[in-house]
């Protein structure tokens, strides 16, 4: 049975000319699709037989002959409607069932910051490499996509997984994928974005997840500097930009950052950034606040809107000032001054309100 | 186009009676619907403009309302009381037309006409303002020293200078055509038995004002 | 006449009334008219051209698709021919062809009236159109935009093209399209002719009426959305720009509440033609009047709710998907009921086989699938990955050039006699629509596969092994124009050497068969009275064509 039903996808697939199904939802998806197609194509035949056959029967046979009037009973409007009617809201169903899925991302997923401009994907890991144009994951764990784009709206398609998401300048969106076999798999630009748009490939690399731990230490090219060395590193000679949290610091440095929050956990201007993360920190209105990836970010961009209890109200904004991606690697630089003695948290969401953001 | 191919009946043809249709009162009543037909599209025009407001000021709240006390809430007023007498002054001119009354009529038009122009002045010194205290749209959002808000307030008058604007242009529209109506009662074209133009054109300004009225409460009187 | 012309005095013999063409000669004749006929014609000139020139777009799109990459352009000037087909054939033909010919043509004829409730707006609808069109022309002369017709921001915004000419093209052909619908709907409330109540109205005119609907509630908010993205591109005012706090999204959620709405005003007139067809060539009273004319409303407003299903992949949330997606499956079902009543006038009827016919045989092939595929794409985990693919390509394709631009050709051909008077050669005319149909299902049928693949749209390269599909695509694009060309071509023919033709060479029971051909220039001598439904069969003879 089970080989006769995976004979069946597979030759469905093919009819359909159907990409491989390399993700976990794109088996569910094609077999969603191959019932709508079947329906509906042998509804049309259907249709398109009877209009045949009643050509041929009833051709005009002579010079002033007219036809019978015929007037169905009520039943054939209403089997009329309701046969098509029952089909569409299953498969709405079904569809809108899927659709949740493809919107709901697992909490245990992997993070992977994407970031599309003309006419090129960059990816960036939180505490790893950045890469241009091709995006490793490891087979069957969720991944989850935070995608940005830096100047027009751009779409993030990756047919074997049946997945698309825009990328859109100004906040973050989110697409998750589990890539069920190894291979390599083609990303197309799917929003038209100028002269470019048909050459803004990508690859998804899903290699077993022994080969990505592999491939993710050797990336790494530098350690994560411990809390003494970091107020000192803005003023060493610029390492690349290997990953965020190295560009949050350096960037906390020459934005200015530091000249206000330490990173020690001393008292300063403004709150110190040594386990801010995930912090109930108290507001001046009383409430508390649990520091996440968006308090983090309206706290740059709007800082006096919910300002720390005990702290004036002298921070400056950031908007502006500061891209998509460097204010995401500022939070990670946050995030990663952790307490060891303090949990870590998975991450919460995109780290952005629409609208806000340059 | 007249023609005499067309036989409506033997008793003389009313001279504003075209050839299409039957009788007076079968014109009057297609050029009032068609009015209201466009009027209805007008509404759709300033939609789109109330729902990017909408949008927006649920983005951002405490911003469109600090912007919206630096809008000069006093001339608001007096501009929403100036548009309120027109519309009175425009349902006399066609109440006085249905009567026969042709010059008071014509002082009628003339009155809303002024009203118009009012509205149109008191609002030009408004944006006079605006422009000097560096209030504007977008990317030219650079407000004086003196004034404290917020970056995200310049998409409050981004709405607000796109609907007001749009609105001018329909009083200025509004205002052509109460002239040419005008001009017409002067020249003696209208009379009790014919009127649709002072009829679908006091129409067209009565929304001109109910936009405004929905307008104001919106811009200036947020809370 | 057997419209039960009631004489109110001593009549004028219609014979001796020259008809609309002759009526009156010179060229302001023509450009000043307030005849609803003659800007019918007007209509018809401008239509033709723009049709061709938006067909002419796609035909050197399809030849740079031969091959995966540079062909006989760059991707720059690919981009421009693909944003100016679109707008082509959106906004300058598909918008106005219908209701601008035909409608105007024969709104006034089918309810008995003399013209239509405000002829001097109708010419300005035609010269707001023809001023659009000029525009349009103008800006493509200057290089057109790249856009897309779609004018996405912020690419839109900030592209350095000549978009605004285009945005300006839009907008003023928008304001025609308003204004012919306030006629339209005026017209059909108050110049019914007496006896014609709700239910005798021609289903041409249904679908005019709901068509007219559409166009007047949704086409401001296009023009408003248009003109707001030609002042940010124009002045950087910042309302869909994130960098000013503005929302790209709004922008497609403004411009796909009018644009929705849009293709139900190019396809319901569509359906009205294909109505009158079946009418004609069934020779018997159509299935379930109440039912097609009614679902026209459903249509029409349902239409309006279902504008989120191009957004599905933009970022709003599933609640919000799940809305547009249940929404736009509703539409599916009035559509349905249309194609199961006009199949089932086939059944037991007396099928005249004919030109106007075939293209309603092939209207219906072509509806179906498309439609289906409609339905497929509203289903929101499928359309995931066909979003912006040549699935939906194919897909609007076989509506919109399946669909509508079948119905107008059929429609010409079979509205032809009566508006010139005389007879086309039926034989040319039957290849001809063999070609046009072939042509279209062998160009859109494979882009359903490509879509499939997961070729996007837009693309001017592709993988190599897209490559197959696209160029069967391109060879039955080529058999696709040769097609039209040749209709255009017998058309012509017949009007300049055809045989004068009768009032009803079809033997069709429509008011409009028993008026002149062609009609009188107020078509009708005395008011008629209209005594009998529209596809009551009296018996009529067919005469044959004499080819």
């Amino acid at each position: 049975m089970i080989f006769a039903a995976a004979f069946y996808n597979d030759w469905m697939r093919r009819i359909l000319d159907l990409p491989d199904q390399a993700s976990s939802i794109a088996p569910e998806v094609d077999q969603l699709h191959y019932f709508v197609i079947a329906v509906t194509m042998l509804g049309a035949i259907g249709l398109t037989i009877a209009t045949i056959y009643f050509f041929a029967k009833y051709r005009y046979r002579g010079k002033q002959m007219i036809g019978q009037e015929y007037k169905p009973g009520p039943m054939f409007e209403v089997v009329a409607v309701s046969g098509p009617l029952a089909f569409f809201l299953l498969w709405f169903f079904i569809g809108f069932h899927q659709y949740v899925e493809i919107s709901s991302v697992p909490d245990d997923a992997m993070e992977v910051y994407v970031m599309g401009k003309k006419w090129m994907w960059k990816f960036a890991y939180p505490d790893g490499p950045n890469a241009v144009g091709v995006l490793r994951v490891p087979v069957g764990r969720p991944v989850k996509l935070l995608m940005t784009s830096r100047d027009v709206i751009h779409s993030f398609f990756v047919p074997a997984f049946r997945l698309k998401k825009d990328v859109i300048p100004g906040r973050y969106s989110e697409l998750w994928f589990t890539a069920t076999k190894p291979g390599s798999y083609q990303v197309f630009c799917a929003e038209y974005c100028g002269t470019g748009h048909s050459m803004m490939r990508a690859e998804v690399v899903a290699m077993p997840q022994a080969e990505f731990d592999t491939w993710m230490a050797q990336q790494r090219n530098s350690p994560i500097p411990s809390q003494q060395d970091s107020y000192q590193s803005k003023n060493e000679p610029q390492r690349g930009q290997a990953n965020m949290v190295v560009q949050g610091e350096r960037l906390a440095g020459e934005k200015g950052c530091l000249k206000c929050h330490s990173v020690d956990g001393s008292a300063h201007i403004g709150p110190t950034w040594l386990g801010l993360y995930h912090r109930a920190e108290r507001l001046s209105t009383g409430e508390t606040q649990l520091v996440d990836e968006p308090y983090i970010t309206d706290s740059m961009m709007n800082p006096t809107a919910k300002l720390v209890a005990g702290y004036g109200p002298v921070m400056p904004t950031y908007m502006g000032k500061l891209t998509a991606p460097e204010s995401a690697a500022i939070v990670e630089y946050i995030k990663s001054l952790r307490d060891p003695q303090l949990q870590a948290q998975p991450s919460e969401g995109p780290a952005y309100e629409p609208g806000r953001r340059p | 186009m007249q023609t005499d191919a067309i036989d409506h009946g033997h008793e003389a043809k009313p001279t504003h009676l075209r050839f299409q249709f039957s009788d007076s009162a079968r014109q009057f009543h297609a050029a009032k619907f068609g009015m209201w037909l466009f009027l209805g599209q007008e509404v759709m025009f300033f939609s789109a403009l109330f729902c990017a407001y909408a949008y927006y000021r649920n983005q951002f709240p405490d911003a469109f309302w600090h912007a919206s006390q630096h809008l000069n809430t006093k001339f608001g007023l007096w501009e929403t009381v100036d548009l309120l007498t027109s519309s009175l002054t425009v349902a006399l001119a066609i109440h006085f037309i249905r009567q026969g009354k042709r010059g008071l009529t014509s002082a009628m038009l003339i009155i809303t006409i002024l009203c118009a122009f009012i509205f149109l002045g008191m609002h030009s010194f408004e944006y006079y303002t605006e422009f000097h205290e560096g209030l504007l749209p977008g990317r030219f959002f650079h407000p004086e020293a003196s004034i404290h808000l917020p970056p995200e307030s310049a998409m409050f008058f981004t709405c607000y200078f796109f609907v007001t604007v749009l609105h001018s242009i329909h009083v200025i529209i509004g205002i052509i055509v109460l002239a040419i109506i005008l001009a017409f009662n002067l020249r003696g074209k209208y009379s009790s038995a014919y009127y649709t133009h002072v009829e679908v054109g006091g129409l067209y300004w009565h929304l001109v004002d109910l936009v405004w009225i929905f307008l104001f409460p919106l811009l200036y009187l947020i809370t | 006449m057997s419209l039960a012309v009631v004489p109110e005095a001593a009549p004028h013999e219609a014979a001796q009334e020259p008809d609309y063409i002759r009526a009156k000669s010179g060229v302001l004749s023509w450009l000043l008219t307030v005849d609803h006929k003659r800007i019918a014609l007007l209509y018809l000139g401008t239509v033709t051209i723009t049709f061709f020139l938006g067909g002419l777009f796609a035909l050197a799109l399809r030849t740079e698709l031969l091959v995966p990459d540079h062909g006989i352009m760059d991707a720059m000037t690919y981009n421009r021919m693909f944003t100016l087909h679109g707008v082509t054939m959106v906004f300058f033909f598909m918008i106005p062809a219908i209701p601008g010919v035909f409608g105007n043509f024969f709104l006034p004829i089918m309810i008995g009236a003399h013209d239509v409730a405000f002829p001097r707006l109708n010419l300005l609808s035609y010269y707001l159109y023809l001023a659009a069109v000029i525009l349009g022309l103008w800006g493509m002369i200057h290089g057109g935009t790249d856009t897309g017709w779609t004018f996405y921001t912020p690419y839109s915004t900030t592209t350095t093209t000549a978009v605004l000419p285009i945005l300006a093209a839009a907008f003023i052909n928008g304001f025609s399209s308003i204004l012919t619908g306030v006629n339209f709907i005026v017209t059909i409330h108050t110049l019914r002719a007496d006896g014609l109540h709700w239910m005798r109205l021609p289903l041409f005119l249904w679908s005019i009426y709901g068509t007219a609907v559409i166009q007047v509630l949704a086409t401001p908010v296009i023009g408003i959305t248009l003109a707001l993205a030609g002042v940010e591109h124009f002045l950087g005012t910042g309302i869909f720009d994130p960098a000013h706090g503005g929302d790209p999204i709004l922008f497609q959620h403004l411009f796909w509440f009018y644009s929705h709405p849009a293709v139900y005003i190019m396809v319901l007139p569509a359906f009205g033609v294909a109505s009158e067809l079946v009418g004609a060539f069934t020779r018997k009273p159509l299935v379930g009047y109440k039912m097609i004319a009614l679902s026209t409303f459903g249509i029409a407003f349902v239409g309006f709710l279902a504008w989120g299903h191009h957004l599905f992949t933009s970022g709003q949330s599933a609640v919000d998907a799940g809305v547009f997606g249940f929404v736009s499956m509703l539409i599916g079902i009035f559509t349905s009921i249309k194609i199961f009543n006009w199949v089932a006038s086939m059944y037991k009827a007396s099928i005249y086989m004919t030109s106007p016919f075939l293209y309603t045989l092939g209207f219906f092939f072509l509806t179906v699938f498309g439609g289906m595929s409609g339905v497929a794409l509203a289903t929101i985990s499928l359309d995931v990955h066909w979003q912006d693919t040549y699935f939906v390509i194919a897909h609007f394709h076989f509506i919109m050039a399946g669909g509508v631009v079948l119905m107008f050709v059929g429609g010409l051909h079979y509205w032809f006699p009566k508006m010139f008077g005389k007879l086309y050669n039926e034989g040319w005319a039957m290849v001809a629509a063999v070609l046009v149909i072939l042509g279209f299902i062998g160009t859109f049928t494979p882009q359903f596969l490509l879509g499939n693949e997961g070729m996007p749209r837009r693309y001017y390269s592709y993988p190599p092994h897209f490559q197959f599909l696209h160029v069967t695509s391109t060879i039955f694009a080529y058999i696709l124009g040769m097609g039209l060309l040749l209709a255009l071509i017998n058309l012509i023919i017949g009007l300049i050497n055809g045989p004068r033709a009768g009032n009803n060479p079809w033997g069709a029971p429509q008011y409009e068969w028993d008026t002149p051909s062609p009609p009188p220039e107020h078509n009708f001598s005395a008011t008629p009275v209209i005594n009998r439904d529209p596809y009551e069969y009296r018996g009529q003879e067919i005469i044959e064509n004499a080819n």
